[in-house]
């Protein structure tokens, strides 16, 4: 750090806050288990979720084994393979992205971006964690209860949810439902500070238009969290009251297993608005996170500011805003008042455009940029790729007309797995290659990256991309086997089969990341404080990785915006935030 | 920590009016609500969140009341007490609801000598609210007790839509809830203003933070909402 007086730096305004004073841990136990430290509640957060996230790998790989071979495994019947979906779907979509996003990303580097000690509240942010692993606890025991975990699918739409007949009717489904109220309660409590700690807890001379993008994208992502996840709180209780108490929020009169049910007047309609209204934000929770780190990614290794800073704060905060009133495409076809369609069809297509916007902007900051193709530069064009791809289905199925045919086909699974399954994980993957060095201190190894890239990157493709052409077949989702169908041609069965063998393939290929990552953290090459020369402040701590305390005795103060690459005259082609204007060797003029 | 409500040179700062205010605010460092505690900052935020989730509570409760195709049972019956002969529409609920407001009344007056640092009287006006409170919950207790004699079920009661019952203990209940959280909370916080713990600025046992007469105010905040959600309730359940 530079060495700066604490006092009247040109247009800095003094502290409004005096410095806070950190829970100092005493033991090994509050060091690193019941940590009130950010940085180690993120690492909690980060391999938890990738523990349980493994758990859905390899339900996924099962999925694909059944579908490339029906009648070949005989250990997966028609009720387990439903009970992988559900617990596929939930897992990768809450327990993991969400949670490593906001809870792993966020913990990490909110604090060190914006330059303050910690979270605002580090006590209730290490709750926050615990209620977590409780949560993923809840949903791992479904496993291990008679009837095993539900098999209502990712959406748990009532009736079908919690009737007999559904696997996992016992025991699974109140499971789910319990650990999805304690995920919420817990990301809650995790929320309000990262929401806080960006509004509240600055450093001198950060202002919101100085943050990286990264906490942009988080810091949005957790605000729709904090209004999206009531509704699934509330759908999740109602729904747990139907199958306990017996109530009949969601259930209609209907014939089960030959019986007349003792549910009446209840509406399915409603589950799937609420559980829409959170669940189409929470597309978004898992995007924009994705959004905001790539485009650190891409500036950083491109050596160039990011294309229109402005631009991609306000194209954030719109897509935040307009996802909130879109949710009902995914209702096309549920029975909902038809002409509804046509509002939730023009909502969901001017989201295309702040997302054009960003596509837009991350493509002209690689333009004429001094590219590095390193592996985290890798994932970020992975990711644009991906993103483009599942971005531009989504235009088929935002359109009503479309929509229809296409529904509940393999298309809307290659569409969601393209745009919010495969893309986020490039950003994720490209995000742990990029942040490892400052989280260890060390570099993870270079040629193992680009094999795991490659391998992933055209994997992911050979997998999905099929996908969309068995959709347009008509081939349907959520089927345990196709079984002999006049419509759909034997070549589907062959793609299926090679889709399973590549799935397999890619899924393997992981274990060379989490070799890696293992091997990395002793072996590899001592990384420095700031090996890819970047600006944000998190690069810029006394200490790699950064101390309790984040910053040694005095706060950064920040002079300038994130982007500073290639400025022209300056010394350096990077100028870190926190480099005050005299500080920096200018050609009078060229730069301001 | 980040209660004070001066700068840290002492001197206030320069403050612009209206919306260009609110702008120079948002494009300054450091703070977005300038002179915003973190601790009120972030109950601000939480009951945002709470709101969202009571609306989606009193939404799902409206859809079923106006989607159900038997007759709603009429709550100025329902929730009616004979008192000394007298037949009394919604008596009990008045009463609560009557209960709860003066609650709120007595813990803005424990704000007040919070800020007094009035040891011992923002303690017992602390008190007398989560006594207020305790009562209201209690009277609840009553009334639940009331209507279960009387048949209604989650599942089922003798009048009409079985959605009566599910909509009415599961939104009292979920509010309930939240008052009998905010009772064990005023007691916790009434003890440390009476012990002098934000007076000498003694450290939490859990956060190892030190404590400050604002934590009566945002425990006040928590209060007031909780209120103000009662009145929706009683409004778009009792009333309608």
């Amino acid at each position: 750090m530079v060495d700066i007086p604490y006092e009247g730096i040109e247009g800095i305004p003094p502290a409004e806050v005096p410095d806070v004073e950190l829970y100092h841990p005493r033991s090994w136990w509050t060091r690193y288990v019941f940590s009130q430290d950010a940085k180690v509640i993120a690492i909690q957060y980060s391999l938890t979720a990738t523990a349980i996230g493994l758990v859905a790998l390899v339900l996924s790989w099962l999925m694909r084994l059944q579908l490339g071979f029906p009648g070949t495994f005989s250990f997966i019947d028609a009720n387990q393979y439903l009970q992988f979906i559900t617990m596929h779907g939930m897992i990768m979509v809450i327990y993991l992205l969400t949670a490593l996003f906001l809870g792993g990303f966020g913990n990490y580097l909110i604090p060190l971006m914006v330059g303050a000690r910690d979270m605002v509240f580090p006590y209730v942010n290490m709750l926050s964690y615990w209620v977590y692993l409780l949560a993923v606890l809840v949903l791992a025991s479904t496993f291990f209860v008679p009837g095993g975990p539900t098999g209502a699918g990712w959406t748990l739409y009532p009736p079908q949810a919690i009737l007999s007949g559904t696997p996992g009717q016992d025991w699974g489904i109140i499971l789910m439902m319990s650990s999805l109220i304690l995920f919420i309660i817990g990301f809650t409590m995790g929320g309000l500070n990262y929401v806080v700690t960006v509004l509240q807890a600055r450093t001198r001379g950060m202002t919101l238009m100085r943050l990286p993008l990264t906490v942009w994208g988080i810091f949005t992502a957790t605000v729709m969290a904090l209004l999206a996840f009531p509704a699934l709180f509330v759908a999740s209780v109602m729904l747990l009251l139907d199958r306990l108490l017996g109530t009949s929020f969601f259930m209609p009169s209907l014939v089960e297993m030959g019986q007349l049910s003792k549910h009446g007047g209840g509406s399915p309609l409603l589950f799937q608005h609420l559980f829409w209204f959170f669940g189409h934000p929470e597309v978004y929770i898992v995007a924009l996170p994705a959004f905001g780190i790539v485009s650190d990614l891409i500036s950083t290794h491109a050596r160039k500011n990011i294309f229109g800073y402005r631009m991609m704060v306000w194209a954030i905060v719109a897509i935040g805003a307009l996802s909130f009133i879109v949710w009902a495409h995914h209702m096309y076809v549920s029975g909902m008042f038809p002409q509804f369609g046509y509002f939730f069809a023009t909502t969901t297509l001017i989201i295309a455009i702040p997302t054009a916007i960003k596509v837009y902007n991350w493509v002209l900051t690689l333009w004429r940029g001094d590219i590095h193709l390193r592996v985290p530069m890798l994932f970020a064009l992975g990711f644009i790729i991906t993103f483009v791809n599942g971005g531009l289905t989504g235009l088929f199925l935002g359109n009503v007309v479309v929509d229809v045919p296409l529904s509940d086909t393999m298309f809307v699974v290659a569409h969601f797995h393209m745009v919010m399954g495969v893309a986020p994980i490039m950003v994720v993957l490209g995000a742990i290659y990029h942040w490892y060095p400052k989280v260890t201190g060390r570099m993870l190894n270079d040629a193992l990256g680009k094999f795991h890239f490659w391998v992933t990157f055209l994997g992911a493709y050979l997998i999905f991309f099929p996908m969309h052409y068995l959709g347009l077949l008509g081939v349907p989702r959520r089927y345990f086997e196709l079984g002999d169908t006049s419509f759909i041609p034997s070549s589907a069965h062959s793609l299926n089969a090679f889709i399973s063998v590549v799935a397999l393939t890619v899924g393997f290929s992981q274990m060379v990341f989490l070799f890696n990552l293992a091997w990395s953290l002793f072996k590899g090459e001592a990384s420095g404080g700031n090996p890819w020369r970047a600006t944000t402040l998190e690069w810029q701590t006394p200490e790699t990785p950064p101390g309790h305390g984040n910053w040694g005795k005095e706060l950064p103060v920040v002079y300038r915006w994130a982007y500073d690459y290639s400025v022209p005259g300056a010394a350096e082609d990077f100028i870190p935030q926190n480099q005050p204007p005299r500080a920096t060797q200018l050609v009078q003029g060229a730069a301001s | 920590m980040a209660e004070t409500v001066l700068t840290h040179s002492g001197q206030p700062t320069a403050r612009l009016e209206g919306w260009r205010g609110i702008a120079a605010d948002w494009a300054s460092d450091q703070r977005a609500f300038k002179n915003v505690s973190w601790g009120k900052a972030m109950m601000w935020i939480f009951l945002l969140s709470d709101t969202f989730i009571f609306s989606c509570f009193l939404l799902s409760y409206m859809t079923a009341r106006m989607s159900t195709t038997v007759p709603w049972p009429n709550p100025s019956e329902v929730f009616a007490l004979n008192i000394g002969g007298n037949h009394i529409p919604l008596i009990l609920i008045a009463i609560m609801t009557f209960v709860l407001i003066s609650s709120s009344g007595t813990m803005a007056m424990a704000v007040n000598f919070g800020y007094r640092r009035d040891r011992v009287r923002t303690a017992i006006l602390m008190l007398v609210t989560a006594a207020f409170g305790a009562t209201f919950v209690g009277m609840q207790a009553f009334e639940w007790t009331k209507l279960i004699m009387e048949g209604v079920r989650p599942w089922g009661n003798p009048w009409g839509a079985p959605q009566f019952g599910a909509s009415f203990f599961m939104i009292t209940g979920f509010h309930g809830t939240h008052v009998t959280i905010g009772v064990i909370f005023l007691i916790a916080i009434a003890r440390k203003v009476w012990r002098g713990d934000f007076d000498v600025e003694r450290r939490g046992f859990f956060t190892s933070r030190k404590g400050y007469y604002e934590i009566v105010e945002i425990m006040g905040l928590y209060w007031h909402f909780v209120d103000l959600v009662w009145v929706f309730i009683f409004a778009f359940f009792y009333l309608w």
